[in-house]
């Protein structure tokens, strides 16, 4: 497993041989002469990349890196000039020797500098930028000072405050006073947009980020521009009509308060927010997350880039689904048949039992929701046991941008570790329930699943003489338990989930787990280590590189070197 | 009152659509089509150039929002349009404006088109109609006269109430 | 005395002339065409070869002939700058658009002579390899719509048009379409996106140049009604007969418009170059003089977007002495000659022909509020500095027009103009900040007194009342 693949970006472009030599203020820089644009595609390379790649900023507002160029907040606009050519077609040079700059004026007033969006113009050999000139500067200066004077500047109760580039901007290259004079435009205000998001037309910059994503990234040409000129106004076609499963990606892509999620508005400045990088459970996709909590509570989800799985996006549903981590009838409490008992009584009572059980008198359900490190443990434990296992599949519907009709977010991990059965998990949930029935396994191991929606029923569970389960929420499996054992939220612990695509990812912890619950590679490795005799990690770091040891798919890879996200195995 | 378009119109606007290799440049001819039929753009008319072109009714909404020419709203039998911008102004169609609104019980300080409550009139400011040798003209409904003065104003006036 | 030289509208004003195939046909019409269709291919001393095509298209380069819209831009550089290679079909669009204030030029020729701009536009379309053509009118011509209309419907039952055009195999159709109120139409790029059905918003460039990508995103020629009429005639005289009208680099006729405060508003064709601003406003042939007792204040010559003129100003041009040498030369105002470079020189623009007239009744204050609002309402909205500077100056135009002005507010504007001019995606951003910079520049006493004395009635006391009128029109 090649290094690389922790933190490239796939799939990568051929390494651009073709470099230009400009200046970025003064300073010599080599670039290359193509760069991905949007789409991944190679173009010429724009200034706003070659200054970047200079290490220099430009502040933009309606440029996005994944999203077409509009050019139209000209807020990158930038001073730049290029050699001077003589009549004799030749390059006219300074006393020195090095090539005269025309720099870039107005035709019709040549002491005045004339900026090119850096976003969309090309730079050429020789070229020189002066993204931090005071002409860039003034020109920066203005478009904010223009950007401001309709606004309704009512940033104390923004829930954009603190993550606004109107604000950020504002405080690099604005004034602190305005020349404005005259009376605002009004738009409107608090617009229902679509079932998750709220519209304030007077805080809109008017960047068409929204618009364009949601045409051209989430196929749904719903948002448009009404009215002319300065009464210009972002809409949908009805208020509400805005409803696909990206909505919320254009809160993240507005860069200003005027696009807010009605989920998370009003609920958290989010300056207060921790942010944890995580991975959403939805679907077998992965996306890259980042998990924003305060005091032990998650507050939202947000995308977090990743362009080997979700780019820079995720779907509203994968978003939206952290709630249940907070549900009131969370399970907390280790329980012996019903009964509130402690995590070491519980753990020696079901070792003992393990350890006596007869080869193959355990069967193991667990879930392709558990991670890579539970499962590969459980199936340790089950290969010690002589036991029959499997997973439970998840399929549900699918589209072509992100969501996959894998609904298990791990379901390669339980392959992988050779829980789950093979081609189709839930092929041997029939085997198990017909081994219960005819008596031949007398325990049953389930963790994360309900397996009376399976096919074994509480008729089946009555027949087991111990029954072991470990979950999160309470079902009916959860309630004829012999023992349970209260679990974490992937928010609350450490692991690895391998996608759909065989992309290993790993997330932290976010807040900590709720009563009694502990992370169940916590208490797997103690019930591993009772029943198998065979010593193992008490970290997760640990764990995770005996795994990589272990599993062949795993073979080379590294805790540490999974990076922020992942590495792609061969399933 | 439920929308309806006339086969025939319908037939009109397929066969126009047939001008532009994409169907979506057919909107404002489509667009204006409609808004002759039936005298202003209604919600039904945006769904249906929608669905007739391909596009959602925000991609309507959107031209019927930034071509003045397009009305939501019902408008008068007789449409004054008089031109506001310079070459007009400096022959004095500001006071033909307001003449024209005084006269109909309109407001004479508005811009925005207005319509007197008996449907009979709109009277509106418009930029330059590009025929500024003959100001301060007007455009009423289809046709522009040059030169108009108040005495013209107040014909027109006569015979629209008549209508 | 200099008189007009009539050859775009020739025949439009004669009595009994009227707009339907026979008369034009009766008038020599489409002789231009079938010139064009059996031009022979030419051989060059270099020995390459040039197509039929190509030698039209040479001989438009060679005319000299410069865009009628507004830009000036050589028609026939225009032509040769189109993708030819990229297998993609080639658009021609005629821009009938004609929404620049004071501009009505191109409204003669569609309502009276339709024809010849089908005629010119046949052979361009021809010389361009173009299949597929749009007569983009504005919205506010219904009655020139449907003149062009017939006159294209004439044009195909007599084969002039459609298919096998007069038995040469070429291809050709040509269809109206109908704008709706939007100024920023008359911006080639705007044009395309409002024919592609959509606001019309400018395009950046790069990388959308419509000869590269331009109507749906193939390469496409965008040229004003009053051009395209001239190619007819650069066919019918030859490149170099047409270059001997006009002054060098400065060839042909063009349709003037006149309008504002002279005793004979109207339009006049001369020979550019050749009628001086003085003549065109003050002879007899032309606008007659100002009103009686009237003096002159102020001009803008080439459209609303055009920078001012102020009366009593001279201007240093180029002018090539009797040794051929260049030299500096003062030229006042009135000796203007009516070209695009002269106009240029003196630091404006002849635009799209159009000359509005002020004289010393008027108030550069009220006449510029009018202005701005006009731009302030035309604005597409697309980009930052026009979005809101537009309306910006407009509201300040409008206090200051009505009585709530400051003496600051000069400064304030033009600064609220610098800050557009350049800075947008199309030139629509000049055209609302060069009125307001050299207003505010050239007649900068009257705009400062007004405020002063806004402010002084405003320290006078509490009880004077604000006359505000409606603030500019949102709609």
């Amino acid at each position: 497993m090649s290094n690389a693949a922790t933190t490239a970006p796939a799939p990568a472009a051929p390494p651009p041989v073709e470099k230009i030599r400009i200046k970025v203020d003064g300073r010599d820089v080599e670039v290359p002469k193509l760069l991905p644009n949007w789409q991944g595609k190679l173009e010429p390379t724009t200034m706003l990349q070659a200054i970047q790649i200079a290490g220099g900023e430009v502040p933009h507002y309606c440029y996005h890196p994944k999203l077409p160029v509009a050019g139209n907040c000209r807020m990158c606009l930038v001073e730049f000039g290029t050699p001077m050519i003589g009549p004799d077609r030749k390059p006219v040079l300074n006393e020195d020797g090095s090539p005269k700059i025309a720099k870039s004026v107005l035709p019709y007033e040549p002491s005045t500098p004339r900026g090119a969006i850096a976003c969309a113009t090309p730079i050429s050999p020789g070229m020189e930028l002066y993204p931090n000139s005071p002409a860039t500067k003034q020109m920066r200066e203005a478009v904010l000072e223009s950007l401001l004077i309709n606004h309704p500047l009512d940033c104390p109760i923004c829930d954009q405050a603190g993550e606004c580039k109107l604000q950020e901007y504002s405080v690099q290259h604005g004034q602190a006073t305005s020349r404005f004079v005259e009376a605002k435009v009004h738009k409107p205000k608090a617009v229902d947009l679509g079932p998750r998001i709220v519209l304030d037309d007077e805080r809109c910059v008017l960047c068409t980020r929204c618009i364009r994503f949601s045409k051209d990234i989430a196929g749904d040409d719903a948002l448009g521009i009404v009215n002319r000129g300065s009464y210009n106004t972002i809409a949908a076609w009805k208020e509400g009509a805005f409803d696909n499963n990206y909505t919320l990606n254009t809160v993240d892509l507005c860069p200003v308060g005027a696009l807010t999620s009605k989920d998370f508005r009003f609920k958290m400045r989010v300056w207060f927010l921790k942010e944890t990088k995580s991975v959403c459970t939805s679907c077998g996709t992965g996306c890259n997350i980042t998990v924003g909590s305060r005091e032990g509570a998650i507050h939202r989800y947000e995308p977090r880039e990743n362009d080997a799985v979700n780019g820079p996006w995720m779907c509203d549903a994968g978003r939206l689904n952290y709630k249940w981590v907070a549900r009131e009838d969370r399970l907390k409490d280790v329980l012996i048949r019903g009964a509130k008992a402690g995590w070491n009584t519980a753990l020696k009572e079901i070792s003992a039992k393990l350890a006596a059980a007869p080869q193959g008198s355990v069967a193991l359900i667990a879930s392709a929701r558990q991670t890579t490190e539970e499962l590969f443990l459980l199936g340790k434990l089950a290969r010690k046991l002589g036991a029959l296992t499997d997973s439970v599949p998840r399929l549900g519907e699918g589209d072509r941008l992100l969501v996959n009709v894998d609904k298990n977010p791990n379901m390669n991990g339980a392959w992988l570790t050779g829980v789950a059965a093979v081609p189709a998990a839930g092929g041997r949930l029939g085997l198990i329930a017909e081994a219960i029935r005819s008596g031949q396994v007398r325990t049953l191991i389930v963790f994360g699943e309900d397996v009376t929606k399976c096919g074994i029923g509480t008729d089946l569970l009555a027949k087991l003489e111990t029954l072991i389960v470990s979950d999160i929420l309470p079902s009916a499996t959860t309630a004829t338990a012999t023992y349970l054992l209260p679990g974490c939220a992937h928010a609350e612990k450490r692991g690895t989930f391998v996608n759909a695509k065989g992309r290993v990812q790993k997330f932290m912890k976010a807040v900590e787990p709720k009563g009694d619950a502990r992370a169940e590679w916590e208490f797997l490795h103690e019930l591993v280590h009772n029943v198998t005799g065979q010593n193992g990690f008490s970290t997760i770091e640990g764990l995770f590189n005996q795994m990589a040891a272990e599993v062949p798919a795993f073979s080379g890879l590294e805790w540490a070197k999974l990076g922020d996200t992942g590495v792609t195995v061969q399933i | 009152m439920t929308f309806s378009v006339p086969s025939s119109l319908e037939a009109q606007l397929d066969e126009l659509a047939t001008h532009y290799p994409v169907k979506r440049s057919a909107s404002l001819m489509f667009l204006h089509a409609l808004q002759e039929h039936f005298g202003h753009i209604t919600d039904e008319a945006i769904e249906w150039t929608a669905r007739k072109l391909g596009l959602q009714p925000i991609n309507v909404l959107e031209l019927v929002t930034f071509y003045p020419m397009f009305r939501r709203e019902k408008l008068g039998r007789t449409h004054v349009k008089v031109c506001r911008t310079l070459s007009c102004a400096l022959a004095g169609s500001g006071e033909l404006r307001e003449h024209f609104c005084k006269k109909l019980g309109l407001d004479p300080h508005a811009h925005a088109p207005q319509t007197t409550p008996d449907g009979k009139f709109t009277v509106e400011f418009v930029e330059c109609l590009a025929d500024c040798g003959n100001a301060p003209v007007v455009l009423l409904n289809d046709d522009l006269l040059p030169k108009v003065s108040t005495a013209q104003a107040d014909e027109i006036i006569a015979k629209g109430k008549g209508l | 005395m200099p008189e007009q030289h009539k050859l775009i509208l020739k025949h439009a004003d004669s009595p009994g002339y009227t707009p339907d195939i026979e008369c034009y046909v009766r008038h020599g019409g489409y002789e231009a065409l079938k010139k064009a269709l059996g031009t022979a291919p030419r051989e060059l001393p270099d020995g390459k070869k040039l197509s039929a095509q190509e030698v039209v298209r040479e001989d438009v380069k060679a005319s000299g002939l410069r865009g009628r819209g507004g830009a000036g831009f050589s028609a026939g550089l225009k032509w040769s700058f189109v993708d030819r290679r990229s297998g993609k079909p080639i658009y021609l669009i005629c821009n009938a658009d004609e929404s620049e204030p004071g501009t009505f030029k191109d409204r003669q020729i569609i309502h009276k002579d339709p024809h010849q701009l089908v005629e010119g536009m046949i052979i361009s379309c021809w010389a361009n390899d173009v299949k597929l053509a749009y007569i983009y009118i504005r919205g506010e011509m219904p009655h020139g719509a449907r003149l062009l209309e017939k006159a294209l419907a004439e044009a195909r039952a007599k084969n002039f048009l459609g298919k096998n055009i007069l038995g040469t195999g070429y291809d050709l159709e040509i269809y109206v379409h109908r704008g709706a109120g939007a100024y920023i139409c008359g911006e080639e790029t705007g044009l395309i996106e409002s024919l592609e059905g959509k606001r019309a918003y400018p395009r950046i460039k790069p990388p959308y140049f419509p000869a590269v990508l331009g109507l749906y995103m193939c390469p496409t020629i965008v040229n004003n009604v009053e051009t395209l009429c001239h190619v007819k005639h650069i066919v019918t005289m030859g490149p170099a007969e047409y270059a001997k009208l006009g002054t060098p680099n400065n060839t042909g006729t063009r349709i003037v418009s006149l309008s504002g405060d002279v005793q004979k508003p109207g339009y006049f064709e001369i020979e550019v170059g050749k009628v001086t601003l003085g003549q065109l406003i003050f002879d007899a042939n032309f606008g007659g003089g100002l009103k009686p007792g009237r003096s002159l204040k102020a001009i803008i010559p080439g459209g609303s977007s055009s920078k001012v003129l102020k009366a009593g100003e001279v201007f240093k041009l180029n002018r090539k002495g009797a040794d051929g040498q260049m030299t500096k030369v003062d030229v006042p105002l009135l000796d203007l000659p009516y070209d695009f470079d002269s106009l240029q020189g003196a630091g404006t623009m002849s635009g799209s022909g159009a000359i509005i007239v002020m004289d010393d009744s008027r108030s550069m204050v009220d006449t510029l509020a009018n202005l701005s609002e006009f731009y302030a309402h035309e604005s597409c909205g697309q980009c930052t500095p026009c979005r809101e500077g537009s309306l910006w100056m407009a509201k300040g135009l409008h206090r200051l027009a009505h009585g709530d002005g400051r003496k600051q507010d000069v400064e304030y504007l033009s600064h609220i103009a610098q800050n557009i001019q350049g800075r947008t995606i199309c030139a629509f951003g000049e055209a609302a900040a060069w009125p307001v910079l050299s207003f505010v520049k050239k007649f900068k006493d009257e705009f400062v007194a007004r405020g002063e004395a806004d402010e002084a009635a405003k320290s006078a006391g509490p009880s004077r009342e604000l006359k505000l009128a409606a603030s500019p029109n949102p709609h």
